[in-house]
């Protein structure tokens, strides 16, 4: 098992409004889960519980990733475990080159793993090969972190990250959002070229289309703060053809 | 009162500080003695001095050394590098100008018809010359601080770069205090560029950190016609250092200016910068990086003056502030009556990383034209919050976190700086001063 969510609750601290209302889920390597749902049933607050966001705050249920209590772990040590978010909205960081960026999250990870730091021609050479899988510039070495990027570029820069961190555990946050099909193409072909047996994702979406390219062992409905729906890659479809009006039907509201 | 020690100095070593100093210098002198005898030090209850107890800097009996007297610096102590950057390299020693100016290395400055070396020296050879801009920048007449400087100043450096002359090699002065006890240096510096001249120059202002100092560095500049300058301060001094003083710039038509200050260590720092824009088509870029950490206080005192038409000045200053530090910028931008087509513009932007650090800003534009471009802007936060898990969530640790964002936010200022080497040494710096690795920036080995 990789990872195993049981019963999470959350809130936000600012307001103390309870977002997560016990959530189970397990996740095993190989698989690919997708969670859908409509605005506001919890969908990116998981995602930023998952990755240790300091604006919420756990107030019950636990998480063990990777035979480790993820919920003790610093946001930084998540990353060095293998968890992986791909933000639903990637944050521009001016003055903070792509490379620099890299270069200290990728020796971060291989200091935590007990090994050397990559030498300068090493490093530069994954960050070209890697940047490949997604169609990216290589200029974008020399440019700051997701400063003036199309939405599409800051995307790919997602999975770029990924390519170079091979996480265990990706968490892709509506990552198809604002992508024109080409861009999606790309994205999900990155994504689908980093999977293997020993690795997974959580694909949180609102539509079905991302799907049609990364395709998922189990769709989840989340709805106000729980997951209410489980079944194969065909609900997924149902949900498309039917809206969530259906499962505030199916939930007797 | 603190200011009857200096009086009294003055008044019993007059003869003496007269007969050690050339006329040019003593021309003004009773003058200034007369300003400060009157004024004083400026006191926090006045506007310009509110963040700065001038008077309280003063207080320790420093005296004052009207002997001229240098402090021998023993062994090795002088070897400035920045990695790719060469320099002519001069040193001021306290106040006493310390480099020998007949040395073969700066024969190439002699053969383009530079004028160069100790203040006091090049008032006794040319007079003429040090007489016509000496003491007419820095109001002396206004401001106690330059009146204090311009009663005691008997050296410094000085530099004339004559009409049409480019100095391609930057000339780098190096202020150091030193000294097997407590001392005030009050020295005075002179940069005349003729028109069309075109030099830069870096500061490296230094101390000893085993004994308490007080320096007084007043600097005019005077950029001719067309000319072009730059000016590049670096600040990397003990704690138990003081610096006050400041630099006084004046540009003519057509003129531009790249002035920065960069405040890596220091323990107390006044800097006042006025720059002129005294004839029209003038430009100025003035920035500034504070650092400041522990009982750090940087205040910077700015006055951009808009004295003729199609000028355009742009301002920007960043501090970052840590522990109980105490950041103070004040930017005044005056933009006289017919001073039309001006375009001023200027930002403070600051990061306060811990509850107790404070930063004062206060940014001023009096505009008397109509037909101008202005603006300015100020904030004071904390480290982007987002951009700090975004970090932490690729596995970047929080520490480290923090300090590639302290770096990013100093990035575009230290942009501006127009000798790349010097640039990319300070990019160095600033990153080990946010590791903490270090306090010194080895540029030199004089502080050691």
């Amino acid at each position: 098992m990789l990872l195993e969510i049981k019963d999470l609750h959350a809130i936000i601290k600012s307001n103390g409004k309870e977002i997560l209302k016990g959530i189970n889920l397990t996740v095993n390597s190989g698989e690919v889960h997708a969670i859908m749902g409509p605005n506001g049933s919890g969908k990116s607050t998981l995602s930023s519980v998952l990755a240790g966001h300091p604006a919420y705050e756990v107030t019950g249920g636990e998480v063990i990733f990777n035979g480790k209590n993820l919920l003790e772990l610093s946001p930084e040590d998540r990353s060095h475990e293998g968890l992986f978010l791909s933000f639903q909205y990637p944050v521009e960081i001016p003055g903070v080159s792509m490379t620099n960026f890299m270069r200290a999250a990728v020796n971060e990870h291989r200091a935590y793993k007990g090994e050397e730091a990559l030498s300068a021609s090493e490093f530069l050479k994954l960050m070209k090969s890697r940047s490949e899988y997604v169609e990216l510039d290589s200029k974008l070495a020399g440019r700051a972190v997701n400063e003036g990027f199309s939405g599409g570029e800051k995307k790919r820069n997602e999975i770029f990250q990924m390519a170079m961190l091979e996480p265990k555990l990706s968490i892709l946050d509506e990552t198809d959002s604002g992508l024109d099909i080409d861009a999606l193409r790309i994205v999900a072909g990155g994504v689908n070229k980093l999977k293997n047996a020993d690795n997974a994702s959580i694909v949180i979406t609102h539509y079905q289309r991302l799907l049609d390219y990364i395709v998922p062992d189990f769709v989840h409905i989340l709805y106000k703060g729980k997951i209410v729906k489980t079944a194969g890659k065909e609900l997924a479809l149902e949900l498309e053809e039917k809206g969530y009006d259906w499962i505030k039907k199916e939930l007797g509201e | 009162m603190v200011e009857q020690t200096y009086k009294d100095i003055y008044n019993k070593f007059h003869d003496e500080l007269l007969g050690n100093s050339p006329e040019v210098l003593n021309s003004v002198r009773e003058e200034a003695f007369e300003v400060f005898e009157r004024m004083g030090f400026p006191t926090m209850d006045q506007e310009r001095y509110r963040r700065s107890n001038i008077p309280s800097l003063f207080e320790p009996e420093y005296g004052v050394n009207i002997k001229h007297l240098m402090v021998p610096i023993n062994g090795q102590p002088f070897r400035c590098e920045v990695p790719g950057l060469h320099t002519y390299t001069f040193y001021v020693v306290n106040d006493v100008f310390a480099s020998d100016v007949n040395k073969e290395e700066y024969n190439a400055l002699k053969e383009k018809g530079v004028i160069f070396g100790s203040l006091k020296t090049i008032a006794e050879e040319h007079p003429e010359l040090v007489k016509k801009y000496y003491a007419k920048i820095a109001p002396h007449k206004s401001e106690a601080v330059i009146a204090f400087n311009t009663t005691f100043a008997q050296d410094g450096f000085f530099v004339y770069v004559p009409k049409n002359v480019t100095i391609e090699k930057p000339i780098q002065l190096i202020n150091v205090m030193h000294a097997d006890f407590d001392f005030l240096a009050n020295s005075r510096n002179l940069i005349i560029l003729d028109e069309g001249a075109e030099a830069k120059v870096i500061v490296c202002d230094h101390s000893e950190k085993d004994r308490k100092f007080l320096s007084n560095r007043v600097t005019e500049i005077y950029i001719g016609k067309n000319a072009r300058y730059s000016h590049h301060k670096m600040v990397d001094s003990a704690r138990a250092t003081t610096s006050i003083g400041g630099v006084y710039i004046k540009q003519m038509e057509g003129s531009t200016s790249n002035i920065s200050d960069i405040v890596l260590n220091a323990g107390f720092v006044r800097n006042d910068v006025h720059i002129d824009l005294a004839e029209k088509y003038a430009e100025t870029t003035l920035c500034g990086v504070c650092i400041g950490d522990e009982h750090d206080h940087i205040d910077n005192d700015t006055f951009i003056e808009h004295s003729a038409s199609n000028c355009k000045s742009t301002e920007l200053f960043k501090y970052i502030l840590d522990d109980c530090a105490v950041g103070s910028f004040a930017g005044r931008i005056l933009v006289d009556q017919d001073s039309q087509k001006t375009e001023a513009y200027q930002s403070n932007k600051n990061i306060c990383s811990s509850t107790h650090a404070k930063m004062y800003t206060k940014p001023q534009l009096v505009i008397y034209a109509d037909d101008v471009k202005c603006s300015h802007g100020a904030t004071v936060g904390q480290i982007d919050d987002g951009a700090l898990f975004y970090l932490r969530s690729r596995g970047i640790s929080e520490k480290e976190a923090k300090m590639l964002l302290k770096l990013a936010f100093t990035n575009d200022i230290i942009e501006k700086i127009d000798i790349e080497a010097l640039r990319n040494r300070i990019k160095v710096l600033v990153e080990k001063r946010f590791r903490g690795e270090q306090h010194r920036c080895t540029i030199c080995n004089s502080c050691k």
